[in-house]
């Protein structure tokens, strides 16, 4: 590795798009289960953003009236940035209580969030009924700062670029360029300290975008703690992911991991499954004060009653104890189950508040389109395609060696 | 097109304070007083179901008008759609039959203009809440906000509009009275400052015991609105919301937008503290190499 860097240092600049013409083409077979699955999808898709586009939202989507928002903002959108957590989570880990412990999960992290970030910013586009007039609140000739949507956008783009400056040195590498690695280098605290504090305001943002919903969310699920609570949850969420990709990342990407990466990453996992426990513990504790407190402990008789408590014993609490168990007698397995159902549980929790317990007793229902499930799966694939692009190319697993030839001491 | 440095200061200062959510602390601007607003009393003992305000909305906005077997029927709700801001629906009730109006409430302090984040939902001085085209981005967040679901979206559209009640703000600027009102030709709608109807409306409650309920709703509903209606039955018969908020829907997200500027100053400063904190001493001097 160092040496690939130390002999790139020495290309001249002509052969810079030779260098990115030679890496723009795949590797390995094409003919992959997951590229005869994800192309055919992913053309699809764009043939239904097309029609989209032409004829407006109703011909290929099913929101209604009295629920705007469907599954491109629901899941793309709400859920998609709470699983995109783990990147504050880690940065503030690293950087700020200085654990290096986790350091090399970082890169890939950031660069999950960043693109993430990226395709949800791409989702939300889809999803507007004039996106051209998105410039207004951008560029200043129409700022609504009373609106929470107005923080969070602006939250988002900003976080957009921390993640850019905190993945940047990696790009840098692959290009081989030591003085700008070096250079950006210097600016990952300050974009660490604005991220995290960025995150903080629109992971709890985007759950204050429903307090004004008070009324259409059924009364388990709407509180004022709402903000609070999709705050807690992101840590989790956004662990959860970073636990269970871990484990596919070992695998695909198994040539780029040395003898101890496996060892390694049992620690690292361990760790953050105790960071998941507790916030989780924090979380569903919130929840019950909350349900005393709303009075709202007689609704969990009701069908919508015995759903929310599937959200929140069977993906909450469970897997909660999944984790203390599985740390305890160390098996990744269980850990693994246990960060997936974490996951489900907070895909429930979105959807259940922005799509299903929103306007929980209108008939009929908004049921999403096999057209919205192919747009909504097909962004998920073009993200794929390119964070494994990356990782194919770029330092983002390989961080223990390319640290090697910095200074040890660095953050 | 010139900016000059003092108007991009000041723009600057707009955004930022935005950000960080400052601009919510201080209005920038007193709010006019909602005696002072312009709103509408719907006297439902006095509505025929004629249906000629349909037809006046309609026309003075540029709408299609109702066919001819579109009319208030008791079988039958009839909703507001993108194309039509006013809609009566008859409704059997323990009086009999009687008719409802349905438009934009013109809150006071409305939820859609303080969710839009573009400004183009818009509470006028005068009264209205308008929705401006050219400022709009049709992200919907209107919708979800509106405590009464009156804004509705051209899903049809690939260049959709907001459709509701403006309360005609362009005639008002002339000095005319809204479509509606000036064509209602029973009386059942009045036009006026909102302090003065209250107090009509309030009259017509002491003056005619039995005739109407004693609640005029708008009063408090959502922290107040420019529309005000009086019923001869109780209004959860007539299938209008009463479970809303006597505090205006904006305060719902007060105390978030608070929180924003605290953590803007609080956490990088908690951070670089946490981190010069857990950080070794020889760590400290590798940064000085």
């Amino acid at each position: 590795m160092s040496e690939r860097i130390l002999q790139d240092e020495y290309t001249p600049t002509k052969n810079f798009w030779k260098f990115i013409k030679s890496e723009l083409k795949p590797r390995g077979s094409i003919w992959t289960i997951f590229n005869m699955i994800s192309v055919p999808m992913v053309l699809l898709a764009a043939v239904l953003i097309v029609i989209r586009f032409v004829y407006g939202l109703s011909a290929v989507s099913n929101v209604t009236q009295s629920v705007p928002w469907g599954l491109w903002k629901g899941f793309n959108v709400v859920t998609g940035v709470a699983f995109a957590g783990g990147a504050y989570v880690l940065t503030f880990m690293v950087y700020i209580l200085g654990q290096e412990k986790y350091k090399p999960l970082v890169r890939v992290t950031v660069l999950n969030g960043f693109l993430a970030y990226t395709f949800y910013a791409f989702a939300l586009v889809l999803d507007l009924g004039k996106p051209w007039n998105i410039i207004n609140p951008i560029i200043g000739n129409s700022f609504g700062t009373s609106s929470i949507l107005f923080l969070v956008a602006w939250h988002f783009m900003l976080y957009i670029v921390a993640q850019m400056i905190e993945f940047s040195p990696a790009v840098a590498e692959w290009l081989g360029s030591e003085r700008a690695r070096r250079n950006l280098k210097r600016l990952t605290i300050g974009a660490v300290v604005f991220g995290i504090t960025l995150s903080t305001l629109h992971q709890s943002g985007l759950g204050a975008l429903f307090l004004m919903a008070k009324g259409k969310i059924h009364p388990l699920w709407y509180s004022e703690f709402i903000p609070t609570l999709f705050f807690i949850s992101s840590i989790f969420a956004g662990l959860s992911v970073v636990i269970f990709q871990g484990s596919i990342l070992q695998r695909v990407f198994s040539y780029q991991m040395d003898e101890h990466s496996d060892k390694r990453h049992d620690i690292m996992i361990r760790g953050l499954s105790r960071v998941c426990a507790l916030s989780m513990f924090a979380y569903f504790f919130l929840k019950v004060i909350d349900m005393v407190h709303n009075h709202t402990l007689v609704y969990l008789m009701s069908p919508m009653g015995a759903w929310y408590l599937v959200e929140l014993i069977g993906f909450v609490l469970i897997p909660m104890l999944l984790f203390v168990y599985g740390v305890r007698i160390g098996t990744p397995l269980i850990i693994k189950v246990a960060s997936l159902m974490t996951m489900i549980g907070i895909i429930l929790n979105r959807m259940n508040i922005s799509v299903i317990a929103y306007r929980w007793e209108e008939i009929p229902r908004y049921i999403p389109t096999w057209m919205e499930f192919v747009v909504t799966i097909s962004i998920l694939f073009v993200q794929v395609w390119i964070y494994r692009w990356v990782i194919h190319r770029m330092p983002v697993l390989r961080t223990m060696e390319s640290m090697t030839i910095t200074t040890p001491n660095e953050r | 097109m010139s900016i000059d440095r003092r108007e991009f200061l000041k723009t600057l200062g707009v955004a930022g304070a935005g950000l960080t959510g400052v601009s919510a602390l201080g209005k920038s601007k007193p709010e006019p007083e909602s005696e002072e607003f312009y709103a509408i009393l719907h006297d439902i003992t006095l509505c025929e179901g004629c249906g000629e305000c349909e037809y006046a909305c309609a026309e003075a906005n540029g709408l299609p008008t109702p066919g001819d077997d579109d009319y208030p029927d008791s079988s039958i709700k009839r909703e507001l759609t993108p194309d039509r801001f006013t809609v009566i629906n008859a409704v059997e009730t323990s009086v009999g039959e009687v008719y409802t109006k349905q438009q934009c409430m013109h809150c006071a302090q409305p939820a859609c203009a303080s969710a839009c984040l573009t400004e183009a939902m818009k509470k006028q001085e005068s009264g209205p809440v308008t929705w401006e085209e050219g400022k709009c981005m049709g992200c919907r967040y209107c919708m979800i906000s509106c405590p009464f679901d009156i804004p509705k979206f051209e899903y049809d559209s690939n260049n959709p509009k907001i459709g509701k009640c403006q309360m005609c703000f362009e005639r008002l600027k002339e000095g005319e009275q809204p479509a509606c009102v000036e064509n209602c030709p029973g009386g059942a709608l009045t036009f006026g400052k909102r302090g003065d109807l209250i107090r009509e409306a309030r009259k017509r409650i002491i003056e005619n015991p039995g005739t109407y309920v004693d609640h005029i709703y708008g009063e408090h509903e959502a922290g107040g609105t420019s529309w005000l209606n009086l019923s001869p039955v109780p209004f959860e018969e007539l299938g209008f919301k009463t479970d809303l908020e006597t505090k205006p829907y904006p305060e719902l997200t007060k105390g978030f937008l608070y929180s924003v500027p605290s953590v803007f100053i609080l956490w990088p400063a908690l951070l670089m503290g946490l981190r010069e904190a857990t950080r070794s001493d020889d760590e400290k001097g590798a940064d000085h190499e």
